[in-house]
């Protein structure tokens, strides 16, 4: 199966995750499968028969309500069964709104109160480091999130710290809760805030293409020896790939899922009721 | 000798002993004592800059790769600051994070109502598995900061940096979760903490030469608190008074009227904060301004023996 196809059926199961569920973080979710895929299929060192492996890579999803799209993505590698996806926010569920690692396996860290995951994440990036165990930490922050004063004392840690195990994303999506990101409080220029924070910045063009993704990901890779971190911007989409979802816009941050909306992305992203 | 001298030999001894204790600080590292320990440990002792939230969840991300984070900086700051890093990195995440928060109440002195906590104890008994450790003098504090090492999970230890007067042995041993007998009695029960024991040590002597003869237990560890021993002094006195560096609401006395209220019912008087912000002062005219003397802790007695019918 190729990548795009992988991402088709994320999407696939992130709509019948949060549809089962009534409701949930579609848009954010959504924006994110691209990226989720190509880590988890090309980049990250990981075994989900042994999730708690020392020296795996790990991915710190700060912007923790994109748990759906996190928990389809773990399913499929086959971190848990796939009658679990039925079961979010379900009472005494493991696949909570919101990342939760003590819950879920495969997740590296509780996230959920924006900021704090991305400091955690520059954490465990210089706990590889002092362990020198070669491990790639991964980790995605959200546009709205990326206004929270802590995403910025992070960076400032993570530069000084010459963290160049550190790969992060910006989901890009221009949007948040209440509106448009510029609207409310303009991240712009953003490249340029981050080349200032000392970080190396690749951006992304079309962040919901796997080719580009993978290829800002090598690069980074391929800058550790300038010992510093690296934020990879993705310019996405919020809700992309479902009709609904996308043309809902800024309203797409939570939604209300119908059985006939559930019917119709299936039926749109080609897939089996 | 200064609490933070005793704090950085003994942190400095449990590093050596165990490679993954961290030590972090924020800007107060020479004040906290602990300034030297990054030229011993330069990988392992580092300072974050003035970026408190950023510590507490950093330190959460390197618990979850198997290290013990110790952060330091001054209460306020290491409390209500960062409450929600401690609550949800740290204590909802399971991660392993010692929080090292000096300067606790009214020793925060000329630094005034900005740094003087008198809240935090409040804050932080409400998030769920949080221990929350005073020390009384250095001797308590080098017994048990090895247990602390030792037990997985937040602990906050909310303790003094300067110089303190000794209360005990230097063979006096501990448990961080049982409370310490200072003195068996039978006509009222004084359970105190921090600073506060020593003022209660003084309040004995002018209670002693009354006659009256207290049962003197020191709270070291207000989360989890030790129910038995407060309930098994307040039944063989039937009178309480709570002696404590830090507002009346959410701290010792709180803690202490929560067990008495569901299993023995007694009068409480307290000595605390009586609701109130800080301000700048030395110790003694803070201790007279909040009524933290000895001499308050004799009325409060009084107070009680006379509620309470005896």
């Amino acid at each position: 199966m190729d990548l795009n196809q992988k991402c088709t059926q994320i999407r696939r199961l992130i709509l019948k995750t949060i549809g089962a569920a009534g409701s949930g973080h579609i848009g954010g979710s959504l924006s994110i499968v691209e990226l989720l895929v190509v880590l988890y299929e090309k980049h990250m060192n990981i075994s989900p028969k042994h999730p708690q492996k020392p020296d795996r890579d790990r991915l710190i999803v700060s912007k923790g309500h994109a748990g759906p799209a996190v928990y389809a993505v773990l399913c499929d590698k086959g971190y848990f069964d796939a009658s679990w996806l039925s079961t979010l926010n379900k009472p005494g569920t493991n696949l909570p709104s919101h990342c939760d690692m003590n819950k879920t396996p495969g997740v590296d860290m509780t996230t959920g109160s924006l900021g704090q995951g991305f400091s955690a994440a520059m954490g465990i990036a210089k706990a590889s480091q002092l362990r020198n165990d070669g491990a790639t930490i991964y980790t995605i922050i959200g546009d709205g999130e990326s206004q929270e004063g802590q995403i910025w004392e992070a960076a400032l840690f993570a530069a000084q710290h010459n963290l160049s195990n550190m790969i992060a994303f910006t989901d890009y999506n221009k949007m948040q809760l209440d509106g448009k990101v510029s609207d409310i409080c303009s991240l712009e220029p953003l490249d340029k805030k981050w080349e200032a924070f000392n970080w190396n910045v690749i951006n992304v063009k079309n962040g919901n293409d796997c080719d580009e993704i993978d290829r800002a990901i090598v690069k980074a890779k391929s800058l550790i020896n300038l010992k510093k971190p690296t934020m990879i911007i993705l310019n996405t989409t919020k809700g992309k790939g479902i009709h609904f979802a996308e043309a809902a816009g800024v309203n797409n941050h939570s939604m209300q899922i119908t059985p006939e909306m559930i019917e119709q992305g299936i039926i749109e992203l080609g897939g089996d009721l | 000798m200064e609490m933070r001298k005793v704090l950085a030999e003994t942190m400095e001894e449990l590093m050596l002993k165990n490679k993954d204790i961290v030590l972090i600080n924020a800007d107060l590292a020479k004040p906290n004592g602990l300034g030297n320990l990054k030229d011993k440990f330069p990988d392992r002792a580092f300072n974050i800059g003035i970026a408190e939230q950023n510590m507490a969840s950093i330190a959460a991300g390197m618990s979850s790769y198997g290290f013990i984070p110790f952060i330091s900086t001054f209460t306020p700051f290491a409390s209500r600051r960062i409450c929600d890093q401690i609550a949800i990195s740290c204590a909802y995440a399971k991660q392993n994070v010692k929080i090292i928060a000096t300067d606790p109440g009214i020793s925060a002195e000329n630094n005034g109502g900005t740094h003087m906590s008198f809240e935090d104890i409040g804050v932080l008994r409400s998030i769920p598995g949080v221990v929350i450790f005073e020390p009384v003098d250095k001797v308590q504090l080098k017994k048990i900061l090895p247990q602390i090492a030792e037990y997985k999970g937040v602990v906050y230890i909310r303790t003094f940096r300067k110089e303190l007067p000794d209360v005990f042995s230097e063979d006096e041993e501990f448990d961080l979760f049982s409370s310490a007998k200072l003195q068996d009695g039978k006509d009222a029960s004084i359970f105190c903490t921090g600073i506060m024991v020593q003022e209660t040590l003084l309040a004995n002597k002018i209670l002693q030469s009354q006659g009256i003869n207290a049962d003197i237990i020191n709270i070291h560890t207000i989360k989890p608190i030790d129910k038995s021993a407060i309930v098994s002094s307040a039944k063989k006195t039937g009178a309480v008074v709570t002696a404590e560096n830090h507002n009346l609401i959410g701290g010792l006395r709180s803690a202490v009227c929560e067990v008495l209220a569901e299993q023995f019912p007694v009068y409480v008087g307290s000595i605390g904060i009586d609701d109130k912000f800080g301000q700048v002062g030395k110790m003694p005219f803070l201790k007279e301004f909040y009524k933290l003397r000895a001499e308050d802790i004799v009325n409060k007695v009084h107070e009680v023996l006379t509620k309470s019918g005896k």
